[in-house]
């Protein structure tokens, strides 16, 4: 479910990074890059359980299903979180700098 | 685990080499002088961040998922496997195969991103010279 939900989230990142000039300067390539690096690392743990568990891998119980898609959510809130935050620090389009020297 | 450290610690050696190669490039070019015709292609310098992004990028999540699953503690060993001998065995058994699997896998994808990015940087000026042409 964690490995969906980043995946998801790459995919989604990946298109508006594409489509849009805007979003492109406001560093989605970075954001999108660490979402494909994570879901890669998390098809290498899901490969490697499936290995080990074999067709039970693909029949999770509920409750394992409910705290990985919690996981998985947390997960993109962290990331989006990191992203935003840089976005502030490096400021591409210069907004916080403008509003900084309006209060001057 | 712990599996995330072997791509964190390549994510350590490949930022280092970025930082070298930039260096390098930077000197080269004001040797040279020809900014114009490195500023068409993509500095390989530019290329390694991508590799820089990913594998921070995992590194960090991942990091996050062993936090959430209490094998990463704010307190020494930091890694609640460390403590237990046999348990150490396990954790460095999985660092050696899904550490180093993802590490490769994350390489690989970037190999393959490079030699794309390479293609259409040596097709782009073909397609330029032949939009010349029709115009």
């Amino acid at each position: 479910m964690t490995l969906l939900i980043t995946v998801f989230a790459a995919v989604t990142v990946t298109l508006i990074w594409y489509a849009s000039e805007k979003a492109r300067k406001l560093m989605t390539g970075p954001l999108c890059l660490a979402f494909w690096g994570s879901s890669l690392m998390w098809l290498v743990d899901a490969v490697m359980e499936y290995i080990e568990n074999g067709a039970e891998f693909f029949s999770p119980s509920g409750k394992d299903m409910l705290n990985d898609a919690f996981l998985g959510i947390s997960v993109v809130a962290l990331a989006l979180t990191v992203w935003v935050i840089a976005l502030l620090v490096k400021d591409p389009g210069g907004v916080v700098r403008k509003r900084l020297k309006k209060h001057d | 685990m712990a599996c995330f450290l072997a791509p964190a610690a390549e994510a350590v050696v490949t930022t280092v080499i970025t930082v070298v190669v930039k260096k390098k490039e930077k000197r080269s070019e004001k040797e040279t002088a020809s900014e114009s015709a490195v500023a068409k292609k993509l500095r390989f310098s530019e290329k390694l961040r991508w590799l820089n992004w990913m594998l921070w990028g995992g590194s960090l999540l991942l990091a996050f998922e062993h936090i959430w699953h209490g094998e990463v503690v704010p307190w020494f060993p930091f890694l609640t496997r460390a403590s237990d001998a046999a348990d150490r065995a396990e954790m460095l058994r999985e660092i050696a195969t899904n550490g180093t699997a993802m590490c490769l896998l994350v390489t690989l994808v970037w190999g393959i991103m490079v030699a794309v990015a390479s293609r259409l940087e040596k097709a782009a000026p073909a397609d330029e010279a032949k939009e010349e042409v029709v115009s």
